[in-house]
């Protein structure tokens, strides 16, 4: 891992620099020894060596298939970690509403972002975040004031380009939320070269105040030879509605975290995830839910598709403190392998102090049911289609839960793709 | 239409069907009764080619063709359709999609394009009407949360759609109610062709009182031991299957 060639600009967050600096010098890259890494070696990022990414230009046209055909959502637009202007298009949005570079924003002395930056997914997260703190780069900044509500989706796009190409990208996001405020938020992770390699290691922190409805898709397209390790934190004040689904189709490496936070009572929280790996690929999840407050809800359901010789993780952790009473936690895993050699580590972890609280959770991991696929035969589908069906359905039923249509349709058209073909 | 000779048949290493002889003719309909664990749905299931049984001896002919020799979706293609006694839930999959793609799965083994699905819809819309059905249930994934006796109109549909040369209904009148079952007796009836024919594997006389078989079978241990006209059915619902003969070595 290469120090910084390029000095960050004068001013960029230098305290949270220099926390993350100095975590990263003491912890270092984890091993299959810490548990929370045990399926996950990360080596080959460990002893790559990774420049800092050079500036350059995306494409319009190669750009255009990953922004779901809404040309009016405000979006910005960050290529190998860099802010695009000429990308990004900020009009129409409420008043008091701000999208903006998050680097601009610090240095322009923002309040909420001197405020809240590196205070929710801290350097002591993990390894991952304290190097993402000490290589700040730039990102998105998205400030819905209380009452306000965003008419359209917000899409954050980071973009690789083949001049990433053996870099590191360290993108970071804060979304903050007012009072009462409603957002729906895209986030895309998408590499415009499909063979690269290169190490990405996004950082996300959402913070909501009470009453806010946040409805979240973080879309991961990476290259399918290169590394992504991200981290997504979520504090959801009292009353709150925070809605994710992620999607995780790239990297040969792929490690997503997401950990919420509830911190006042009755709250809703929906996470869905989907994955699909094949050739060589890992693909980690690892999802945190701190049930800390009476009365929230929280329910959970991701699911993968594993191809080849490909390797799937999941790990859900629950916890519940004593006074979260009247907890109502609901976890889902299913993992469905459609080949011998591919395999996956799965672990539900339910630590619960209280007693008045309902907490379940259920994995699964297996192939396609042969009854199942001779129904289908028997009505005059052949095995592989059969297969195909039953695999789309398989994604489907996650698919179905994201809210915007335009992101809905995409990602129902790469499952499809994916795959292997399905008529429409 | 279908000479079945000889057919034995095992799951595992326990051999289910000990020598099945059946001829079925076009434009017939033949009813198979039998206790619980003779053997019915055995012989259903091995015709569609279940997967978890093993075929180990005897023949099947079906227009000709060695069925044996055949995929399950071939045998489908060569006009075999099977009602499932526990129709499968496929969550995530449209009745519509699922319907469409089997139709035109029919089709390309035909050497034809994919319908039209304007034309599909329109095909649908009628079919619909032998199971007394609005449009409403194409929307919904395949059996998924259906009740019992939807997922049994469901397979009616299906081979409404499908119109297969010979349709096996397996234990399709299980569970249903009287209105259920009429729905479905009455599906069967219109689908009635001097081509086509049907199998209907039953534990009650009941359906029978609704479609009207030319042939009874009675199987017991594995074989058919009995066979005569529609009022064999009457005569096993009165006395039960106990008189009939039992061949030896048979429990």
């Amino acid at each position: 891992m290469t120090a910084p060639t390029v000095a960050p600009a004068a001013g960029w967050a230098p305290e949270l620099r220099q926390a993350g600096e100095a975590r990263f010098a003491e912890v270092g890259f984890p091993t299959t020894r810490h548990e929370e890494w045990r399926f996950t070696p990360v080596q080959r990022i460990a002893q790559g060596t990774f420049a800092e990414p050079v500036a350059a230009a995306a494409d319009p046209a190669a750009l255009a298939p990953y922004l779901f055909g809404q040309g009016s959502w405000p979006q910005v637009v960050f290529v190998n970690g860099r802010y695009d202007a000429a990308r990004s298009s900020l009009a129409g949005l409420p008043a008091g509403v701000t999208v903006s570079s998050l680097q601009d924003a610090w240095l322009a002395g923002t309040d909420v972002v001197r405020a809240q930056l590196g205070r929710h997914a801290t350097p002591a997260e993990t390894p991952f975040t304290a190097l993402n703190a000490a290589r700040l780069h730039d990102g998105a900044f998205v400030h819905v004031p209380a009452g306000v509500a965003l008419p359209q989706p917000v899409h954050l796009v980071y973009v690789t380009t083949a001049e990433a190409a053996g870099a590191q990208v360290m993108p970071r996001t804060l979304v903050v939320v007012g009072r009462e405020g409603r957002a729906a938020l895209v986030e895309s992770y998408v590499s415009l070269a499909p063979g690269a390699t290169y190490f990405v290691n996004p950082v996300t922190e959402v913070v909501t105040a009470e009453g806010c409805w946040v409805e979240h898709v973080r879309l991961q397209r990476e290259s399918e030879a290169a590394y992504h390790v991200g981290f997504t934190s979520v504090d959801q004040a009292r009353d709150s509605h925070y809605r994710s689904f992620t999607l995780a189709v790239g990297g040969a490496i792929a490690r997503h975290d997401l950990v919420v936070r509830l911190q006042g009572t009755n709250t809703e929280t929906l996470m869905y995830g989907l994955y699909l790996a094949r050739g060589e690929q890992l693909v980690d999840n690892h999802t945190t839910i701190h049930h800390q407050q009476p009365a929230c809800r929280s329910w959970e359901v991701y699911k993968g598709v594993l191809d080849g010789r490909s390797r799937g993780v999941f790990n859900g952790k629950i916890y519940v403190t004593p006074e979260a009473q009247k907890t109502d936690a609901k976890q889902t895993n299913r993992a469905l392998l459609l080949s011998p050699d591919a395999k996956v580590d799965t672990k539900p972890q339910l630590e619960i102090f209280a007693d008045d609280v309902k907490c379940t959770h259920g994995a699964t991991v297996g192939y396609l049911d042969n009854v199942t696929r001779f129904y289908l035969q028997s009505r005059g589908i052949p095995a592989a289609l059969a297969t195909r069906m039953l695999t789309y359905a398989f994604c489907a039923e996650v698919v179905e839960e994201i809210a915007i249509e335009p992101v809905r349709a995409e990602v129902d058209r790469l499952v499809r793709e994916r795959i292997g073909g399905l008529g429409a | 239409m279908l000479e079945i000779r000889g057919l034995t048949a095992n799951v595992g290493d326990k051999e289910i069907l000990k020598g099945i002889d059946l001829t079925i003719n076009a434009g017939e309909v033949h009813a198979i009764m039998g206790p619980n664990g003779s053997g019915k749905s055995t012989l259903a299931q091995v015709l569609a080619g279940h997967p978890a049984y093993e075929v180990t001896g005897g023949s099947v002919r079906f227009d000709g063709r060695d069925l044996l020799d055949l995929e399950p979706e071939e045998r489908a293609h060569a006009g075999l359709f099977l009602a499932f006694q526990y129709p499968v839930e496929i969550p995530g999959v449209t009745n519509s999609y699922f319907l469409r793609a089997a139709y035109n799965e029919f089709r390309k083994a035909r050497g034809l394009e994919e319908a039209d699905p304007m034309d599909f819809l329109d095909l649908l819309e009628e079919k619909l009407k032998v199971v007394e059905w609005g449009p409403e249930i194409m929307g919904r994934a395949v059996n998924h949360g259906f009740s019992g006796g939807e997922k049994k109109r469901n397979e009616i549909l299906q081979m409404a759609v499908l119109e297969p040369k010979l349709a096996i209904l397996d234990e399709t009148d299980s569970g249903l109610d009287i209105d259920a079952l009429r729905i479905v007796a009455n599906g069967v009836n219109r689908l009635r062709r001097p081509d086509n024919a049907f199998l209907l594997v039953t534990h009650y006389q009941r359906l029978l009182n609704y479609v009207v078989p030319d042939v009874v079978h009675v199987l017991a241990g594995g074989r058919i031991v009995k066979s005569g006209g529609k009022e064999l059915a009457l005569e096993l619902e009165a006395r039960g299957y106990e008189w009939v003969d039992e061949p030896a070595g048979v429990a």
